[in-house]
């Protein structure tokens, strides 16, 4: 056992920085650090910029324009990006169909989809929710029914994240009604340009737009468009979902928010000194940063196994996204009971890009304060997207356990 | 970075595995714990046969110069098999603080008979009301000649009624709690002055309070510097944290099988109980408790040996914190799921729960260790 990086892993980390230093645009850089709204081009062309460099997907295989890189070198990669606010990939593209397509897609759909995603040309959202199916998901009940060479789809998708920005659409939808509900699923990918499809804002208790319904009327997909075969579509699903959640534990995030926790605590003063000298707020941090040591090795161990055995993510996932997801509530939770009552304020246009505090609210009220309430609003939904604690419990208990 | 086991370590387990199975089941164990000694002398010189005695010893002093790591995969299955003997306090706490601070004479008289089981150690660090605190020493050290005179009273001393000899730290200037002013001196244990009062621990294992009456020791049986050992006493305290570290993760590691394996066979309501979602969430938190808790006692075996004392000391206290709360969650959850055979003596169970309850409360507990690590940790 040992937790050093080898030389060639340092020599990475250096590069990887020098590329953050000269390439990522400190406006959008001063966008994380300050908890800013975010646009679509921050994060289209910092996938470009990623592209330029040969890093566009570095955990892809080198087959498919990858990086192929180890799993320390993407915690690595991971880390420094994160420590130098950079925007985030967008993961339904690179981490969630695009695995699925490598695996399970055509050739012709290989050669379709993957440069695209690669070069930040194409965005793609989730089409898995519906009104009636969030846990139980294999409960879906929007249709594809074949009609000469295309389906035709029908029904609505829910939770649908940064769908108003998405260019396609990978849809679980029924194309059978027949046996378990699990059978006679399809994985479909769908043109959100398609006459038919309506995408309406969600708005979340921060006061945001990030998630959609989407609403599918007599829409036409070419029958070329299905992933693997008819009907099989819940194994890709899955497939799928273990991806996600290899993703979930978001270690780098979880330590940038947590260097930032730090540094807030250290600039809001209790009592007559900086609160990170008090010893109730700082034991808070204390715990949460223990929990976020011991995840960043158990999720190293868990996908450097994956690795060595060369076999895709399984059940052990669930535990990285119950801990990654809780890790990263509790350390929102703490920025913002940093900042006492200036949590309070709900001031919209504190998270425009060039909004400064004015006297007399700047006396107390620092840049970084607008986002933080919000923030810990919006990542309740950590718990709660890609599956559930409750559901990774269960599957805890099911797949690793067999009970 | 390397998660897994080196092959020879692997063997090592395998090794202590089978001894287990066939020399120390836990009827033996039990009866063991009830005798004068509670421990077994035949293990400790299988144990030196094995080379365990030797492991993390330096190879100069007949050591194989092993490392935390190794120590680790030794003491996982140290808590799996419940093993009394006194190894954390013998090899890795006093030979330890001997190998890395004692003269030439001294780890050249001493360590090779540590490493060949004819030689146990034990530390006596703690004095009553100074809690865990290391630098709490009232016991005085006085110049008497060449050598000196010890004066006062420790408290707990593990494994102190099988040690022949005693590493005790007193004062030789300052005040009670400063950092400054601590040696370390050997002390036998059947030295004239010196009165033990031994007792058995909660968890089966041995321990003393030591009275010191003008015990005069001679200049070569100081370890370090006299007024300046405090270092080194943390340094052998924290090598012993990762090692109680590893014996939880592997305690934890056999609670939760033993815990699984109850609900899988255990019926109530015509089914087994593992059927029912409030225990399978349940078994489903202490299967990832017991991951971090391996993640956490990778990482206290993986810094034991830095030459940089911060950082060890940092991720060593991490560790024990860490450990502390979450092997007291998945003990008590453990006991809880058995229902009343939780809390049964005959079953294995009552008796992994309560050697994790006195892990974590030997050298520090979580509070303790979590005010440490946080005292090193704000604005990082």
């Amino acid at each position: 056992m040992d937790l050093n990086y080898t030389a060639e892993e340092e020599g990475f980390r250096a590069e990887v920085r020098e590329f953050l230093r000269k390439e990522l645009p400190q406006a959008v850089a001063d966008k994380l650090r300050l908890g800013r709204r975010l646009t679509k081009d921050d994060m289209v062309d910092w996938q470009k910029t990623l592209y330029r460099r040969g890093w566009g997907a570095g955990m892809w295989p080198k087959r498919f324009g990858g990086g192929g890189w180890s799993v320390v070198q993407q915690h690595i990669f991971e880390e420094e990006c994160a420590a130098a606010n950079a925007p985030p990939q967008i993961p339904f593209s690179l981490r969630m169909v695009a695995p699925v397509i490598m695996t399970f897609g055509s050739t012709a759909q290989q050669q379709r989809f993957l440069p695209r995603i690669l070069a930040g040309e194409d965005w793609w959202c989730q089409g898995y929710s519906e009104p009636g199916s969030g846990s139980d998901l294999a409960s879906l009940r929007t249709s594809a029914v074949r009609s000469g060479d295309h389906y035709v789809v029908n029904g609505q998708k829910t939770w649908n994240t940064l769908g108003q920005y998405a260019d396609w659409i990978f849809c679980l939808v029924r194309t059978s009604t027949e046996g378990r509900s699990q059978h006679g699923i399809s994985f479909l990918l769908i043109d959100m340009k398609s006459p038919g499809i309506s995408v309406r804002p969600i708005i979340t208790l921060e006061g945001e737009h990030e998630i959609n319904d989407i609403f599918f009327e007599n829409v036409q997909v070419p029958l070329e468009n299905l992933v693997g075969e008819e009907n099989k579509g819940w194994t890709y699903a899955k497939f799928l979902l273990n991806h996600e959640r290899t993703n979930n534990a978001g270690v780098g995030n979880c330590k940038r928010a947590l260097a930032q926790l730090k540094q807030i605590a250290a600039r809001q003063r209790a009592g007559g000194r900086p609160l990170s000298e008090e010893p109730r707020f700082r034991d808070r941090i204390a715990r949460v940063e223990l929990e976020l040591m011991a995840l960043e090795i158990t999720n190293l161990r868990v996908l450097s196994a994956f690795a060595r055995d060369n076999r895709p993510p399984g059940a052990e996932v669930s535990a990285l996204k119950i801990k990654g997801s809780e890790i990263i509530q509790d350390i929102a939770e703490l920025r913002m009971h940093a900042l006492g009552p200036d949590a309070l304020p709900y001031l919209r246009e504190g998270l425009d890009p060039a909004w400064m505090p004015e006297p007399p609210l700047a006396t107390h009220y620092p840049p970084y304060a607008p986002s933080l309430t919000g923030q810990y609003l919006n990542l309740r939904k950590t718990t709660i997207y890609a599956g559930s604690t409750e559901i990774q419990k269960n599957i805890i208990a099911k797949m690793i356990l067999g009970l | 970075m390397d998660f897994r086991y080196t092959e020879e370590q692997l063997a090592l387990q395998e090794t202590l595995q089978r001894f287990i199975e066939r020399d120390y089941g836990f009827e033996h164990r039990r009866a063991l714990a009830a005798t004068e000694t509670g421990f077994s002398a035949e293990a400790w010189a299988q144990f030196a046969e094995l080379g365990l005695l030797a492991l993390p010893l330096p190879a100069d002093y007949g050591g194989l110069g092993g490392n935390a790591v190794d120590v680790m995969a030794v003491m996982e299955l140290f808590g799996r098999g419940l093993l009394l003997e006194p190894y954390v306090s013998t090899v890795v706490l006093c030979g330890g603080i001997i190998a890395a601070g004692a003269d030439e004479a001294l780890k050249g008289s001493l360590l090779p008979r540590v490493a060949s089981g004819t030689l146990k150690l034990a530390l006596g660090a703690l004095e009553p009301g100074g809690r865990y605190s290391l630098a709490h020493v009232a016991t005085r050290a006085v110049r008497d000649g060449d050598g000196w005179r010890l004066s006062g009273g420790k408290s707990v001393v593990l494994d102190a009624p099988a040690a022949d000899l005693l590493l005790v730290s007193a004062r030789s200037g300052g005040a009670a709690d400063d950092a400054q002013g601590i040696g370390l001196f050997l002390v036998p244990r059947t030295a004239a002055g010196l009165r033990l009062t031994p007792y058995a621990t909660q968890s089966g294992g041995r321990a003393a309070d030591l009275e010191l009456s003008s015990v005069r020791v001679e200049a070569d049986a100081v370890v370090g510097e006299p007024g300046a050992a405090l270092a080194l006493i943390e340094r052998g305290v924290d090598a012993a944290l990762a090692a109680l570290c590893g014996e939880a993760s592997g305690i934890v590691a056999a609670l939760n099988e033993a815990t699984l394996g109850y609900l899988k066979s255990r019926k109530q309501f015509g089914v087994p109980i593992g059927m029912f979602q409030a225990l399978q969430h349940r078994m489903a938190d202490m299967y990832v408790a017991g991951e971090q808790i391996r993640s956490m006692a990778i990482l206290a075996a993986t810094h034991a040996d830095a030459a940089d004392g911060a950082a060890r000391a940092r991720a060593c206290a991490a560790a024990k914190a860490y450990i502390g709360a979450a092997a007291r969650f998945v003990g008590q959850q453990a006991v809880q799921l058995h229902g009343a055979m939780g809390v049964v003596d005959e079953l294995i169970v009552s008796h992994y729960f309560k050697r994790l309850t006195m892990i974590d409360m030997t050298y520090g507990d979580a509070d303790f260790q979590l005010a440490r690590f946080s005292d090193t940790g704000a604005g990082a």
